[in-house]
């Protein structure tokens, strides 16, 4: 019985050729068709499917006037610059509240260390919609008034990242050798020089890990923005949603502005994609 | 004594400066440590509501932007520079002891306000009226459990927890062996676009589903592929997800679901799979053992841990599952979801009482998953 083998000495399995070519293309064909409908005309996308465009690009009237209608007409722009201001801190923020809070955990001794990390892990998977009518009363007008702004949204995703940042950091710490941290300390460094200098430096892959999930939740997180941020600062997500509202008038922006809100997170999955395999394999658990 | 000595005996003492002074307080670094506190709160906190209430003084957006951004991460940086200040000036006992409880209070402080707390007012609120003003007893746990809509959500949020978890397994463990077999470059290909769709949010996924369910009337030509496959095999076109016969609608709205994450179920098994030892699998092939055997009683076995990791991630997040059903279908056409249901009756009824009695039956779903996560923990922390 004689199997081709390929390159590298493994054998050849045309069945798995097969269905994982066919497999991968059922994955990717409902996004390429977004992508080609969002470059053809009203009239076009309305008069025959995507495919006819693709499979015969020559007779298709192809126009990027849709972008330009939901960048400016539906001010997807602004959306998008808050989209920006709103994720880069909410994946900063928790990861250096996290980063002090694992150092703690790991290389510090203190009462009820077990059960305040337990209570973490616990909390994980609390769903977050048990905040939602809790935080409106402490961030709204009948609280600290911030309800609307950045800040509130920033707080938010910080709290709900905050778990799952801690156990994710903790766990990389506590594969860190001990004796470079004792060492540290009989060079009289404090644990705040030691932090900044050696664990926190040390810790970037699992850093990495976390920042790459953590921004593509904040970007494309809906709930939050939706309730916490006004009309002016809210997300390219939540223009997206309120699009999709939309029925006739105004169909052909739905595309474009879906495609919009994805770029982001594309280059951001396309760039840093080993990173976000290492944050899922470190036990990415969201509640 | 002279400079050198001195510094050694220092040093073993772990300390560089005049062992007696670190032992004392140090008003001064106390008072800057918490004077820079108050500072930074207090700037960060005006700044944000000039922000709000004045954006004209900051020209435009991305001004405003990129003010924000750098207040932000660098007032929080000036947080902890501060309080380890303050931290510092405390004589050197009680510094030492202080230490973990600076690091950890901060975080502690934001999962105690935003999860822990809210979790109690939440309980506490579902006991009380529509705007939180009085209590009304078990009012509003009877007016859910009399409400058919809720026995619909929960009905339709099972058959999410039965199907779409297990699919997604299903599918991840299959892309994960199969691609396992293919070239490296092959493999590499197809894992990306497998994966991809876990960078689009629920919302995008909506919209490019959206595009396969379209439909279009009789007799045009149908935009949407489902139907354009349909009527290419001689149905008549169909509004896909108001067919609510035999749950079409809902099983359609999971295709959604499944498609976006059966990327995640896949990294974490293919990772899985390839951490299965080779001799195991030879041993068994010399055996004589086909391909299905090996599978299914070797690889599995050893890959199970990472099975039940996968199906609970998923699971917990379809429990909550929100913006696909809200977006799609808004409930409507017998889709409703416990998460929707919950978000209706909080913003479009003003019915925070009876939202707020939605989740804690949510709650009550998650406890054993948090007896299951804390379990999941302690298992590994023994195999360290």
């Amino acid at each position: 019985m004689s199997r081709r083998l390929m390159k590298d000495g493994r054998p050849l399995s045309p069945f798995s050729i097969v269905t994982m070519t066919i497999f991968a293309l059922l994955w990717t064909i409902p996004t390429i068709g977004l992508l080609v409908t969002s470059f053809r005309t009203r009239d076009d996308a309305a008069s025959s499917g995507w495919w006819t465009a693709l499979f015969n690009p020559g007779n298709a009237n192809w126009t990027t006037s849709n972008y330009q209608g939901v960048w400016n007409g539906q001010d997807f722009a602004s959306g998008f610059i808050n989209s920006i201001v709103v994720a880069i801190p909410a994946t900063v923020i928790p990861i250096m509240f996290a980063a002090f809070a694992a150092y703690a955990f790991t290389f510090l001794n203190f009462p009820f260390k077990e059960f305040i990390f337990l209570l973490i892990i616990g909390v994980m998977v609390v769903p977050i919609q048990v905040a939602f009518q809790p935080m409106l009363n402490v961030l709204g007008p009948r609280g600290l008034g911030i309800s609307g702004q950045y800040i509130a949204v920033w707080l938010l995703h910080t709290g709900f990242g905050m778990p799952l940042c801690i156990y994710t950091l903790r766990n990389y710490m506590s594969t860190l050798p001990k004796s470079v941290i004792e060492s540290a300390k009989i060079d009289g460094c404090s644990h705040y020089q030691t932090f900044w200098r050696l664990v926190f430096p040390m810790s970037i892959p699992a850093v990495a890990a976390f920042a790459t999930l953590q921004f593509l939740w904040v970007w494309n997180d809906l709930l939050i923005a939706k309730l916490f941020l006004n009309s002016g600062n809210t997300t390219v997500i939540v223009k997206l949603q309120q699009l999709l509202g939309t029925q006739g008038q105004g169909a052909e922006l739905l595309t474009a502005g879906a495609f919009i809100t994805m770029i982001v997170p594309l280059i951001v999955f396309f760039a840093l994609q080993r990173f976000m395999v290492r944050g899922m394999t470190s036990g990415a658990v969201k509640g | 004594m002279t400079a050198d000595t001195a510094s050694i005996t220092q040093g073993s003492r772990s300390r560089p400066t005049d062992p007696e002074a670190t032992l004392r307080a140090n008003p001064l670094k106390i008072a800057l440590g918490l004077i820079g506190m108050v500072v930074v709160v207090w700037f960060l906190g005006n700044l944000f509501l000039a922000f709000g209430f004045y954006p004209q003084w900051f020209g435009n957006k991305v001004v405003i932007g990129l003010l924000a951004i750098i207040a932000g991460v660098g007032g929080a940086a000036a947080i902890f520079f501060f309080l380890n200040m303050f931290v510092e000036g405390l004589p050197s006992r009680l510094s030492e002891g202080v230490i973990p409880y600076a690091f950890l209070l901060p975080a502690l402080f934001f999962v105690a306000l935003m999860l822990i707390y809210p979790t109690f007012q939440t309980i506490n609120y579902s006991f009380a009226n529509a705007d939180s003003t009085a209590y009304v007893g078990l009012q509003n746990y009877k007016t859910i459990f009399g409400d058919s809509e809720f026995w619909n959500s929960i009905l339709n949020n099972v058959l999410w927890l039965i199907i779409v978890p297990a699919v997604v397994v299903g599918f991840g463990v299959g892309v994960a062996v199969l691609s396992d077999k293919l070239s490296a470059l092959g493999e590499k290909v197809a894992k990306s676009l497998v994966f991809m769709p876990m960078a689009i949010s629920f919302v995008g996924a909506s919209a490019i589903w959206g595009l396969v369910y379209a439909y279009n009337n009789p007799g045009e030509a149908q935009t949407g592929l489902l139907n354009a496959i349909w009527t290419g095999l001689g149905g008549d076109p169909q509004t896909w997800l108001q067919i609510s016969t035999a749950k079409l609608n809902s099983l359609l709205l999971m295709v959604i679901l499944v498609w976006l994450q059966v990327g995640f179920a896949m990294v974490l098994l293919s990772s899985a799979i390839k951490g299965v030892p080779d001799d195991t699998i030879e041993a068994a092939r010399i055996d004589g053992a086909t391909e299905f055997q090996i599978f299914w009683r070797v690889v599995v076995p050893q890959i199970k841990g990472t099975i039940i990791t996968v199906f609970v991630t998923v699971f917990i997040l379809v429990l909550k599952v929100f913006d696909i059903v809200y977006v799609t279908t808004n409930g409507n056409y017998n889709t409703n979801v416990i998460a929707n249901l919950f978000f209706n009756k909080l913003f479009a009824a003003s019915e925070a009482g009876q939202a707020t009695a939605i989740v804690v039956v949510l709650l009550v779903a998650v406890i054993p998953l948090i007896w299951y996560q804390i379990k999941h923990f302690k298992d590994e922390e023994a195999n360290r």
